[in-house]
């Protein structure tokens, strides 16, 4: 498929498939079944392309050169911007913040956000699902200004206590940090009801969209965040690309997070001024050729359609939801409900270790994730060391799920009889 | 079907340790504790040791959660160091720290089952599994009496100065 089809059109998942070339690969020598997609996405030839012809053809630094490179080069990253802008519902391009990633545009919030805008014995409320960047960057903003965290506890179906939410959201709350699907569990959070009970209180919300973004059509306005980060390595774009996307007001207010070239309009050896908004958040030569091609990445999502994305994943998880439950000593983790799961499915086998189940699904190609993911208060709540992670993106199929559950019943043969 | 590889990673015996621990569980007067984890997999290990006033390691047990190659690993330990002296057991770690680097026993080994796990060598992702029991097993036994020391291995599994 080339850029710019139509949305509607059909799911042609053979001709998506065309475009991942590493999905023609053979692992321990049968095919690769990459379900790891909750840790990076795979890149279509388009962004491959992309990447390879900036460096060909137009290699230039941005924001600063009269001659043409760098101004093709200058329009191709702002392009991006003006694309992100355009996914996520954003009112105006300058709200979009380059980042190296989620981690980072959470942290300039913190530091630049936090630093400035809360005082000591504010409230940040932040919740138990949260992936450990959407954490620490809190606990150590409390122990250098005082702030009070609070978690929204996690119920042992993986979704919120919502109650709880009602009553540590109160007056003191300056901040909610949320995310919006849970990365170890895939529990689609309300980030709308809790962005309104943050609102009225009068706090702003940020939102964790590492997980959302890549899987849901996303609408800051109907989401309710002032703030959002998000990770283009999930979303099909290369790694080493983050976005920050904030409320101008917002963004307009807050000080620097780094100092340096392209973040200043004018310096002295006594002292400098700060440029606008996004370049203040910008500083030094910024990752070019990959948010140039995260751009290329943007676009083959959208000739999808983010509703279609959604839906063939929810069909994927469906079907392996109902077939995973026929192994023996399986025990699934996440809400019930499945329509507000992504498409992540956590699980974990009586006896066997997920790093054992990991090992084993690798030696027939199977891909997926064993550990802690990232988010421990997780694995705490449900009292467990660490699950094993099946995630599912565009160019997945009931085939390969169906190699899954092969190759996770061979996973309790060869380790049967083991007693945990 | 399992392939020849993943065979040479989960040998039998590694699998009868998994299965069947030795030394498994809490050690009445012991005077040597260390903790063990590895913080990218969550796995975690308690060592306990009683060392005798003549440096003999009367008896050793372990504890925690892992993965097979960890528990494994952490039972073929205690049953290699059970009854030895202090300098011997050091030794032993020092030798299953090279097996791990180089994927074989060293020729002077007296690792004897343990070499079972020379295979782990060539799935570096596991490597700090197997080492993990081990690591933490020296940290016990140069920690002094009445003190517990934590230990936590990198992806190599040696913090030691290994490549």
């Amino acid at each position: 498929m080339t850029n710019g089809t139509h949305a509607a059109r059909e799911w042609d998942i053979e001709a998506i498939r065309r475009d991942f070339p590493v999905l023609r690969r053979e692992v321990n020598g049968v095919p690769l079944v990459y379900l790891d997609n909750a840790a990076t996405s795979q890149k279509p030839v388009q962004v491959i392309a992309e990447l390879t012809r900036y460096y060909r053809d137009y290699n230039a630094n941005i924001h600063r050169g009269v001659h043409t490179l760098s101004q093709e080069a200058t329009a191709a990253y702002e392009g991006t911007r003006e694309k992100i802008a355009r996914f996520i519902g954003a009112s105006r391009p300058d709200e979009v913040i380059f980042t190296r990633n989620t981690t980072e545009a959470i942290n300039l919030v913190a530091h630049s956000y936090g630093r400035s805008a809360l005082q000591t014995g504010d409230e940040v409320v932040i919740s138990e699902v949260e992936h450990h960047s959407n954490i620490v960057p809190w606990q150590m903003l409390r122990d250098e200004r005082g702030i009070v965290l609070k978690y929204i506890p996690m119920l042992p179906d993986g979704t919120l206590d919502l109650a709880v939410a009602r009553e540590i959201i109160g007056p003191k709350t300056k901040l909610l940090a949320i995310t919006q699907m849970s990365n170890a569990l895939g529990t689609i959070v309300p980030v709308r009801e809790l962005a309104d009970l943050a609102h009225a209180q009068g706090a702003v919300v940020l939102v964790d969209g590492a997980q959302g973004v890549p899987h849901l059509a996303t609408d800051v306005t109907a989401l309710g965040a002032d703030f959002l980060a998000f990770s283009a390595h999930k979303m099909l774009g290369p790694t080493g690309v983050g976005v920050l996307w904030g409320r101008f007001e917002l963004l307009d207010a807050m000080p620097p997070f780094m100092g340096g070239g392209d973040m200043i309009l004018n310096v002295t050896m006594e002292r400098s001024t700060w440029n606008d908004v996004p370049h203040k958040f910008e500083a030094g030569t910024p990752n070019i050729a990959d948010v140039i091609a995260f751009g290329t990445a943007i676009d083959y999502l959208e000739s999808l359609g983010m509703e279609a994305v959604h839906a063939h994943e929810r069909e994927l998880l469906e079907y392996a939801l109902d077939r995973m439950v026929d192994v023996p000593g399986i025990t699934i983790y996440g809400p019930e409900d499945r329509s507000i799961r992504g498409g992540v499915m956590s699980f974990s086998l009586d006896g066997v270790h997920p790093h054992d189940i990991g090992q084993v699904l690798d030696s027939h190609g199977v891909a997926i994730r064993a550990g802690h993911h990232c988010a421990q208060p997780v694995m705490a709540c449900l009292h467990i060391p660490a699950t094993a992670r099946a995630s599912f993106y565009i160019y997945n199929t009931r085939a390969e799920i169906d190699a899954l559950v092969r190759a996770t019943h061979e996973v309790v043969q060869f380790f049967g009889g083991v007693r945990a | 079907m399992p392939d020849a590889t993943l065979e040479e990673l989960y040998r039998e015996i590694l699998l009868d340790h998994y299965r069947n621990p030795r030394h498994h569980g809490v050690l009445d007067g012991a005077n040597r504790h260390a903790d063990g984890s590895n913080p990218l997999c969550g796995d975690q290990v308690m060592i306990e040791a009683r060392v005798g006033e003549d440096g003999t390691v009367e008896a050793v047990t372990f504890s925690g959660v892992g993965c097979s190659i960890s528990q494994a690993s952490s039972s073929m330990m205690t049953v290699y160091v059970s009854g030895q002296s202090t300098a011997h057991a050091l030794e032993g770690v020092q030798r299953f720290q090279q097996m791990m680097l180089a994927g074989e026993a060293p020729e002077d080994s007296d690792l004897g089952d343990i070499e079972a796990l020379a295979g782990v060598a060539k799935f570096p992702a596991r490597v700090k599994c197997a080492s993990l029991a081990w690591k933490t097993l020296e940290q016990a036994l140069r920690t002094a009496d009445g003190h517990t020391s934590t230990v936590t291995t990198d992806e190599k599994g040696v913090s030691d100065g290994g490549s």
